[in-house]
């Protein structure tokens, strides 16, 4: 029992020490990202455009549901008239940035850790080093740069969205109209409140992307090997933004934004 | 001073001394010494699972020994950082067993990869040579496909066409006929030699493939228990009285001797 508790740990610190050494190499390797410039606008498409269609229907649902579950709250208690201002507050500090890191980084991650796996096993990461191409500058930069850079473009994406798919509800289900909704949403819209929200984003990109490539990397053997790392890459990209958001909302809300 | 250029030429390309790798409590390869000259093709033979490949790729700093030196061009490279390794493989080629292509570019990119990286040449010179050497492996014709669409031994020739593509000096071949059928074999092992007279590298071949061994080789080393067993010219190999060699070459090694 106790070895197995011992185990666990080192093997804990083992990879967390693994992926800090990921992480530094990439850092190394920032000044060369100009010479990938391609590979970076051929990732940014794949995350960025690629998860639009997903950002585009989870956003107008998560929207909706929190009209829904506001006005249902409310009832007897808060005028609707500011079922606005909760579904806007909701949206841009948790809702919007949170869901879409997830259902984003569940695609991400999972491309990523497939096909740097697939690579892996099939020796392409070893021919890549034997012509002197290194695989972190050439894959994984490109990749962890344009994730930080598209998670932020999707969640202001996926904010517009909710808040629209949250006011249609309103509208034709609850029976508050357009005007009294956005008058909500304005009366106590804090600016603070969307550029928090998009803050914690940067660092959902980058978990994101660095399980995916991190696990990619590491995947042993064969096509069990590739479902292995690729599970391992959703699971712990999932896991860390959502223990991650809690930290970064002390900090931005708690300590940066405090009131 | 003359007499000093007229000794490196005859000093060996690669030099491995005494080298020991153990993986997860297994001894891999235990004390292994085996130098290779310049110019000529060595071929490892050995059973399969002997630590042929693994060979191999502490010669291309693919992977490190627990112990022992590997020279190349007198500097050691188990002591090279990234930066010094990466600018080893510059002179170095390797074919895969699996030829590892990579799936996502084409034919012609695969080739051109290394040219693009690390020559600074124009579109149309890296071109041409990217033709020039699908030309060599007699597969001009691909350039615009994707490695799904070729067979297994197209796949081949074309990752032979991208290992020789920076003009290396020394050429690795991990199992370059394993999987193949025999005529493309044949294709394989001429393609070999033809690159080995026409391009002078220095190639260093692992394979169980004792036919191959025959026609491709300078010098035959049989790998077995993590030594080097014996060496000899393929003709040597032939007429051995070696109790190893003999087992391998005629299929009735006893397993566990």
């Amino acid at each position: 029992m106790f070895f197995l508790i011992g185990r666990f740990i080192v093997d804990f610190l083992e990879e967390a020490g693994a992926v800090g050494l990921l992480i530094l190499r990439v850092f190394r390797r920032l000044p060369k990202l100009p010479r990938n410039l391609r590979s970076l606008f051929k990732q940014m498409e794949r995350i960025g455009v690629g998860s639009i269609p997903l950002v585009l229907v989870t956003s107008l649902f998560v929207g909706a549901v929190t009209a829904v579950q506001a006005a249902y709250q409310f009832h007897g208690y808060v005028p609707l008239q500011y079922l606005g201002a909760v579904v806007g507050k909701t949206v841009t500090l948790e809702l919007g940035p949170v869901l879409t890191a997830l259902v984003v980084g569940g695609r991400v991650s999972a491309a990523m850790a497939a096909e740097l796996g697939t690579m892996k096993v099939t020796e392409q990461l070893d021919a890549m080093e034997m012509i002197a191409v290194d695989p972190v500058e050439y894959l994984v930069l490109p990749r962890i740069v344009a994730a930080v850079i598209m998670l932020p473009v999707l969640t202001v994406f996926s904010d517009f969205l909710a808040i629209l798919g949250g006011m249609a509800v309103a509208k034709f289900s609850i029976g508050i109209s357009y005007n009294i909704f956005a008058d909500g949403l304005k009366l106590l819209f804090r600016y603070q409140d969307v550029v928090g929200g998009l803050m914690k984003t940067f660092f959902f990109g980058f978990i994101i992307s660095l399980m995916g490539c991190y696990y990619g990397f590491a995947t042993k053997e064969g096509a069990e090997g590739v479902g292995l790392s690729t599970m391992k890459a959703v699971v712990s990209s999932c896991l860390l933004i959502l223990v991650s958001n809690y930290l970064l909302a002390t900090i931005i809300f708690r300590i940066i934004f405090a009131v | 001073m003359t007499d000093n250029s007229k000794n490196t030429e005859s000093r060996p390309v690669i030099r491995i001394v005494n080298i020991s790798k153990t993986f997860e409590g297994q001894r891999v390869l235990t004390g292994l010494d085996l130098d290779v000259l310049r110019g000529e093709t060595v071929v490892v033979i050995g059973r399969s699972g002997c630590g042929k490949s693994v060979l191999l790729r502490n010669i291309a700093g693919l992977m490190k020994p627990d112990s022992g030196e590997i020279y190349f061009e007198n500097e050691d490279i188990t002591k090279f950082n990234t930066r010094k390794l990466f600018k080893m493989r510059m002179h170095f080629g390797m074919l895969f067993q699996g030829s590892a292509l990579f799936d996502s570019m084409t034919v012609g990119e695969n080739v051109a990869l290394a040219l693009v990286k690390h020559t600074g040449l124009d579109i149309d010179r890296i071109n041409r040579i990217v033709t020039e050497k699908l030309d060599l492996v007699g597969l001009a014709d691909v350039t615009e496909k994707y490695p799904s669409e070729l067979s297994g031994g197209m796949k081949k020739r074309v990752a032979l066409a991208r290992a020789v593509v920076m003009d290396p000096e020394v050429v690795l071949y991990d199992e370059p006929t394993t999987g193949l059928d025999p005529v493309m074999s044949g294709v394989i092992n001429r393609l070999i030699v033809n690159l080995q007279k026409e391009l002078e590298i220095t190639s260093i071949i692992v394979t169980h493939d004792i036919k191959s061994a025959y026609i491709v080789g300078d010098r035959i080393a049989m790998l077995h228990d993590g030594k080097i067993v014996y060496e000899g010219t393929p003709r040597q190999v032939e007429n051995s009285d070696n109790p190893l060699v003999k087992g391998f070459v005629e299929g009735n090694l006893q397993i566990g001797t």
